[in-house]
């Protein structure tokens, strides 16, 4: 599905990515971990276009996407912070979102699911953060592409909305899509994620299921494991 | 690129600053006409106006804009959409959008005073022809500086020196240069400098249309001599149009190769 060949990434003097390597198959949901600052968004950017790596070659689906734009017609892309021009109502953005990408009947589904139907004639500048959110996941999972990529998908959702979206993430996996979270909610990982990818310094430093992660640590719970990972390397 | 065009329009196009502006040169040209009450006198005065502002508003509202929406332009990034597309759409937007504000509001009251029927008319489009291209020009400069500057502040700054510069600053070396040198020929070098700044380009050009040359002296005969022609007409707008296509490119160049 995903294959990245040394990736490498400066800002400035800052490198981010540092010869990063990774291999991802084809169906289920992949929790991309790593402290602050460890490179996981910048990874994602690099995976959408957003961030032109310094070298290294990334190939989505086959397709190597220095080739073109067209690839991501294959991707579902949540973004970590919603932002949104303020002066656009919720339905024109959907409508606007669905012109620029093409036909869909998801979004009716979705909008009742999020239960977004109050907001639909609102500015997009007025609504809570928990609201835009949910935007958010109606314009991400309206497509159905084959690869979904959410960045930190939890935030400011209230615990009903967030039930909802692990049902529909999980609805996602049983179509054979690939899904991958980044997250610091260790529960919702623990709970919802096959795989780990852990990020480290600009690298893969682990990546496997969440059993081999305890074996590996030695800790009796996921927590513990990500924990001493982190303590190891930055004590 | 036509549907990021569309979309940056309408935008435009519901922000309360078009109609401001619209609203503004829909003033001036009822004013100018009022009290001039002449169509040639008040395309003089006009000129005087638009070659001064039209650069100013291109180049704030270009930046502006710029910053303003960037958080569609990253909602836009991760969309199956060519980035070369998304800036030239937005940037057409922009530009599109103030060069109808200016067109319109100048038009209607030039016309209500019948425009159609007054020998005036040629002066009067070549004064829009070149308020266009001077929209598009600054327009392009301006989304140039913000795609080079992350820091607003910064990009608002060099946006408003750019503009000072080519309006004013460069008025004043041009003339210093022109006494320091005057023991020499310099009708060429001042046609050179002349056209290598696009504010002097379309006052001279309009000036000259306008048959007042001759305020410009030996010079002005010089001038005439280029400018009246045809030959020298089409080099005007080749460089009036290197103007707008060069700063184009760029930002199809910076946009290709940025992070966001």
């Amino acid at each position: 599905m995903i294959k990245i060949k040394d990736l490498y990434k400066r800002f400035g003097k800052n490198e981010v990515l540092s010869g990063l390597n990774l291999d991802i198959g084809e169906g289920g949901i992949f929790a991309i971990l790593g402290p602050n600052g460890s490179g996981k968004t910048t990874l994602i950017k690099c995976l959408l276009g957003m961030v032109i790596p310094n070298n290294g070659a990334i190939s989505v689906l086959g397709e190597n996407i220095k080739r073109g734009s067209d690839y991501r017609h294959k991707i579902d892309y949540l973004p970590q912070i919603a932002n949104f021009p303020n002066n656009l109502r919720v339905k024109e953005l959907i409508t606007m979102i669905k012109d620029l990408r093409g036909k869909t009947n998801l979004d009716q589904e979705l909008i009742s699911l999020f239960k977004l139907e109050p907001f639909l004639d609102k500015k997009l500048g007025n609504l809570s953060g928990g609201t835009k959110q949910k935007v958010n996941l109606v314009l991400t999972f309206m497509f159905d592409s084959p690869l979904v990529i959410l960045d930190e998908p939890t935030s400011g959702l209230d615990p009903i909305s967030l039930l909802r979206l692990k049902k529909l993430i999980q609805a996602e996996k049983a179509k054979g899509k690939t899904i991958l979270i980044t997250s610091h909610i260790m529960s919702f990982v623990e709970e919802i994620s096959d795989e780990i990818v852990f990020l480290l310094e600009g690298k893969i430093y682990f990546k496997g299921s969440i059993t081999e992660l305890k074996d590996k640590t030695n800790q009796p719970d996921f927590e513990h494991a990500i924990a001493s990972i982190l303590t190891e390397n930055h004590a | 690129m036509l549907k990021i065009l569309k979309y940056s329009f309408y935008d435009l196009m519901r922000s309360r600053w078009s109609y401001v502006y619209f609203a503004f040169y829909l003033l001036l040209g009822v004013v100018l006409l009022f009290l001039n009450n002449d169509l040639s006198k008040a395309v003089i005065t006009l000129m005087n106006v638009i070659i001064v502002l039209v650069p100013l508003i291109g180049t704030i509202f270009g930046v502006m804009y710029y910053y303003n929406s960037k958080e569609f332009t990253e909602l836009l990034l991760a969309q199956p959409l060519k980035r070369s597309s998304i800036f030239l759409g937005q940037y057409l937007g922009v530009a599109i959008s103030l060069s109808m504000s200016l067109i319109l509001g100048l038009g209607i009251p030039f016309i209500f005073y019948g425009l159609f029927m007054s020998n005036a008319i040629w002066d009067f489009s070549l004064l829009l022809i070149t308020g266009t291209f001077l929209t598009l020009i600054f327009t392009a400069l301006a989304f140039n500086i913000a795609l080079s500057n992350e820091n607003r502040i910064k990009g608002f700054g060099y946006a408003i020196l750019l503009w000072l510069f080519l309006a004013i600053i460069y008025d004043g070396i041009f003339l210093m240069s022109l006494i320091i040198f005057e023991d020499y020929p310099l009708d060429k070098l001042s046609l050179i400098g002349t056209m290598l700044n696009p504010i002097d380009l379309s006052r001279t050009l309009i000036l000259l249309k306008l048959d007042i040359s001759a305020l410009l002296g030996y010079t002005g005969a010089v001038f005439k001599q280029f400018f009246g022609t045809n030959f020298g007409l089409i080099i005007s707008f080749s460089a009036l149009t290197l103007w707008v296509v060069l700063p184009v490119l760029r930002i199809a160049m910076k946009a290709k190769k940025k992070d966001f």
